[in-house]
């Protein structure tokens, strides 16, 4: 083994990866406390929607965290294969719920993505091809890798070492698509707003449905052209205006006062007591995991102040599904609470920690942090599984960082899903029947990123008129997840479609979700499975405020 | 491999079925045995038996070794590939041919994985016993080629002991069937039992036929906690001298208990020193009546304190410490070895005692839970792979945990298949000339020696964590 190498993991080893100048010698930086909790054990494999399709074992989360493992310790590159493969995991974390190690798989994805990305930037400021590369790294005999523990340990012989060539290479369109997505569009709410304006006036002059009958949408691609049938009729920008950013709480009587205690922990009681008395203190709620505070009730003793909720409202969210967000904000208000529209809110940063722009989503995360800071507010409530586990990853994303990692976790202590805070709260008293045979599909960001799965079932059962009946393999991802559908169509269409069977057997007229993704994805399996007529996917803020 | 040789793979089975990039094959060099890893040549997903006949006959022309395996859940090193060659990854022979509910027969292909089968017979009343702890993703075949144990060994037996035919491929691609639904069956050697527990070193099992139960009619579980280990173990045998044979009876050390309760906080009472977990199951009044015996001959052997489920669910949260136990022990430190040392029960109270003296001389964490009533133990050693020393500490512990097993008329292995992880230390079990015998029977199967080579058998005097075993391989 060179001696070059041999320095590369011990670095690696304090867990310090240098800047490297190149990506030839850079060493991707990894968890690997995290990576060694994994004992290959394989609960995960059964758990995980790619293995299930594909059969192969690079395509499972134990696949997936040996192979970063095998990078993170010099024995592999990061080519072609390792670009795909982690770009072919949808994020759903099902395998999360399923690892006896508690592995935090969600993150060590994110970190491999941010890692092909930094490399793809690097090798784009090269000019030299480096076609030779490709041929190096593909030496492996069989039986010549070295054991895992020698090459981990800064002393080994590893023999078998192979020397480092990061192969993979970005193009040029996608450098101008990313280029667009993340520094252009998403950094800035109000162009996703404007883009939500040109939507509704395309909605409203009929030029979809022209796109549509002339033949214009076919020059779009088939993931896209098929999903803009599924869009929903986004609200004008009169609609808009119309909104008022505090929605006073309408219910019987305000939240404070009138909670019971049902048994939660005595953390989790700590974190409602002292956020609905306004003086927040960080520490001690943020280690309480999601999971710990299923069916949980507020404590008895708390002051007799109205709870102050800063709505976080999305970008997707709050163009594609505005009203949703409105049925949000007047459910919480019937269940007592005072709702704020916090101004200067920005996208959730998922879709670039998703992605591998991980700078990008930093800088979306201070700007919420901030913003909800000065609103003054008890809870961050959200209504979006997917937004709910990204903006819960704040204390993780800014660790160690001295003006922001307090902050962060202050955010994140308040931070509740809408279906949990009202799980929380004393019971709305439903006036309106809904007739209707409800199903519900799992957010996986919301049940397998925030252990939030009980409670929205608990909030269906409660309507008047409603039949609930459980979808099975709720838990397992309905393929949307976040622009999959749209990166990897076939596979998103395969496991929707298989999905759809299942929704047809509960013989269900409304299928309920909790993250915009999913309900355009159910949206758009309607309209595949020729149940149109008769089937439509609702958000359940949405369900909930019919009843009201 | 050669360009040309990996095309006639491709021949036989099909392009999506043969798996040739370096990320590819990495993701089939590990199995879930800490430490050890190898990269194979290839890695194919046969089809069916006609196709693996192909291959085999393919890869015993060119002497290429054959490792077969299912979910790679295995706990002894039995699939990694350390000589390289070729990965049968079986994943898609996993169908449920037959539930023969007239001769209580099942066939299935070695693909199927376990829990798949539980519930699939469960639903017609049904029960196939055999439930090793990793069932939910474990396949039937990596079962049948470890004679697989679980938590109802005590009562119902394990994997040998449903088994009652197979068809398997011979390195040289022949197809041979032995036994089937015959209950009585002594035709010639009993060459399917052979088979059962033979880790791929003779032969790739195709197809499988098991035998079945009629499902019981409920289960009860009690929990008894204890202030001595002495006490814990007397229980055991006191409740076996009474003629009750518990479905399953699990044990937890102090240290299982002090981890687990650390971990998820269900309010165990830690000033104990052990705890057991019993279930019985069998016809409503039976299972209450012996409950409600073990439950007496819990407080008359010492427990402190004796709870009964009084609903299945609350025997499920009783379980909780028991499932917990593994999981809480993976997220104490980086590296986990389960082992699976195995004494007589009446044997239990001595063995964990000895294993914590070990423990303690050789300054590693030991914790120690596992099957009372089969005296099959699980100490589990907490470490950490890349502290080299730490690592040549829990070798040497281990291997005297081996010989005090052994000593106390035992084995080094219950379960979990010699593999690499106990190769050498099967003499220590089988004796010189035993071994002597097994290499023959080896050798009568496979006389290219392709069969998963490297496994069961050791070379040298290598030790029982990998660190050298690799220095070797060449």
């Amino acid at each position: 083994m060179s001696t070059s190498t041999k320095d590369t993991m011990t670095k690696e080893l304090s867990n310090q990866a240098p800047v490297a100048e190149s990506a030839d010698s850079f060493v991707p930086q990894f968890d690997m406390n995290e990576i060694m909790n994994c004992m290959r054990c394989g609960f995960c494999l059964p758990a995980c929607p790619t293995f299930r399709e594909t059969g192969k074992e690079y395509a499972s989360p134990r696949g997936r965290i040996a192979l970063m493992k095998g990078i993170a310790t010099g024995q592999l590159a990061i080519d072609q294969d390792f670009e795909d493969n982690m770009y072919l995991c949808l994020g759903c974390r099902a395998c999360e719920s399923a690892c006896p190690a508690g592995v935090k798989y969600g993150r060590l994805v994110e970190n491999a993505r941010d890692a092909i990305e930094t490399v793809k930037s690097m090798n784009a400021s090269k000019t030299t091809d480096t076609q030779s590369d490709q041929t190096s790294v593909a030496t492996a005999q069989g039986g010549s890798l070295q054991v895992a523990a020698d090459a981990i340990t800064a002393n080994g012989a590893a023999t078998g070492t192979l020397p480092l060539k990061h192969t993979v290479k970005r193009t040029a369109k996608e450098s101008f698509v990313r280029n667009l997505v993340f520094r252009r569009i998403f950094l800035y709410p109000s162009r996703i707003e404007k883009m939500g304006t040109v939507l509704w006036a395309a909605q409203t002059l009929g030029l979809q449905k022209l796109a549509d009958k002339t033949g214009l949408m076919r020059i779009l691609p088939r993931s896209m052209a098929e999903m803009q049938k599924a869009v929903p009729k986004v609200a004008s920008p009169a609609a808009r205006r119309k909104r008022r950013t505090v929605v006073p709480p309408s219910g019987a009587a305000s939240a404070a006062g009138v909670m019971q205690t049902a048994g939660g922990g005595a953390a989790n009681r700590t974190r409602v007591a002292s956020a609905a008395t306004g003086v927040v203190t960080a520490g001690a709620a943020t280690s309480v995991p999601a999971g710990a505070s299923t069916g949980a009730s507020m404590d008895g003793s708390i002051g007799s102040k109205t709870i102050r909720v800063g709505m976080f409202k999305g970008c997707v969210m709050d163009v594609m599904f505005f009203e949703a967000n409105e049925a949000t904000a007047r459910v919480l208000s019937k269940a007592g609470c005072e709702v704020v529209f916090v101004e200067d809110q920005a996208c959730c940063g998922a879709l670039h920690a998703h992605s591998g722009e991980q700078w990008g989503a930093l800088d979306l995360a201070k700007r919420n942090i901030a913003a909800f800071e000065k609103a003054g507010i008890d809870y961050v409530v959200n209504n979006a599984g997917g937004c709910g586990a990204a903006l819960r990853e704040y204390g993780h994303w800014f660790e160690g960082d001295p003006e922001w990692s307090e902050r962060a976790k202050a955010f994140v202590a308040k931070l509740m899903d809408a279906n949990e805070l009202l799980a929380k709260l004393p019971e709305i008293s439903f006036t309106k029947e809904v007739h209707a045979r409800v199903t519900y599909q799992d957010s996986c960001h919301l049940r397998h990123g925030q252990g939030i799965w009980k409670q929205p079932r608990e909030l269906i059962r409660q309507l008047p008129g409603v039949e609930y009946v459980e979808l099975p393999g709720a838990d397992q991802c309905c393929g949307s997840a976040g622009i999959y559908n749209i990166t990897n169509f076939d596979l998103s269409m395969k496991i929707l479609d298989d999905k759809m069977g299942k929704v047809v057997d509960t013989k269900a007229n409304v299928i309920v979700t909790s993250n915009p993704g999913c309900l355009l994805q159910m949206r758009q399996g309607i309209i595949r499975a020729g149940l149109s007529d008769h089937v439509e996917a609702v958000h359940i803020m949405e369900l909930l405020d019919r009843a009201l | 491999m050669d360009e040309s040789l990996i095309r006639q793979f491709r021949e036989i089975v099909g392009n999506t079925y043969v798996l040739d990039s370096i990320q590819e094959r990495f993701s089939y060099s590990y199995d879930a045995t800490p430490l050890y890893q190898s990269m194979p040549d290839l890695v194919i997903q046969p089809g069916d038996t006609e196709e693996i006949a192909a291959i085999l006959k393919l890869a015993s022309q060119h002497r290429i070794p054959i490792v077969s395996r299912g979910a790679g859940s295995n706990l002894s090193g039995g699939t990694v590939p350390v000589e390289g060659g070729i990965v049968l990854h079986l994943n898609r022979m996993n169908e449920l041919m037959e539930i023969d509910t007239d001769n209580l027969t099942s066939t299935f292909q070695p693909g199927l994985v376990t829990a798949d089968l539980h519930k699939a017979v469960e639903a017609k009343g049904l029960f196939y016993p055999p439930d090793p702890g990793s069932m939910r993703v474990s396949t039937l075949g990596g079962n049948v080629a470890e004679c697989a144990g679980g938590m109802r060994g005590l009562k119902y037996g394990t994997t040998k002991d449903y088994v009652m035919g197979v068809q398997a491929v011979l390195p040289d691609g022949s197809v041979v069937r032995f036994g089937g639904k015959n209950a009585k069956d002594v035709a010639g050697y009993d060459i399917t039992r052979l088979l059962v527990g033979s880790e791929g070193t003779l032969a790739v099992i195709t197809e499988i036929t098991a035998k079945l139960l009629p499902l019981p009619e409920s289960t009860q579980t009690l929990v008894a906690y204890f202030r001595s280990l002495v006490d814990a173990a007397k229980t055991v045998s006191a409740i076996i001298a009474a003629k009750i044979l518990p479905s399953s009876m699990e044990f937890l050390d102090h240290g299982t208990m002090h981890v687990v309760e650390d971990f998820s906080h269900i309010g165990l009472p830690l000033d104990m020193e052990a705890m057991l977990l019993i279930q019985q199951d069998g016809s409503t009044l039976q299972v209450e009546e012996d409950i409600e015996r073990i439950a007496s001959l819990c407080r008359s052997s010492g427990a402190v304190e004796v709870r009964m489920a009084a609903t299945p669910q609350e025997g499920d949260e009783l379980m909780t410490a028991r499932r917990a136990a593994l999981s809480a022990l993976a997220r104490v430190r980086p590296t986990t070895i389960l082992e699976d040392a195995t004494v007589p029960r009446a044997k239990l109270a001595e063995m964990v005692e000895q294993v914590n003296a070990i423990a303690k001389k050789y300054n590693v964490e030991i914790c120690t839970f596992g099957h009372a009533g089969d005296g099959n133990l699980h100490p589990t050693c907490l470490t950490d792979e890349r502290d080299k020393e730490e690592i040549e500490r829990v070798e040497q512990a281990f291997e005297e945990i081996f010989h005090a097993a052994i000593k106390l008329g035992g084995t080094v292995t219950g379960e979990h298949g010699v593999g690499l992880a106990k190769a050498r230390y099967l003499e220590l079990k089988v004796g010189h000339e035993g071994l002597e015998l097994m290499k023959r029977v080896k050798q009568a199967f496979d006389p290219l020696g392709i069969m998963n080579p490297g496994k069961m058998f050791a070379k040298d005097t290598r030790r029982r964590v990998v660190i050298g075993t690799h220095e070797h391989v060449h």
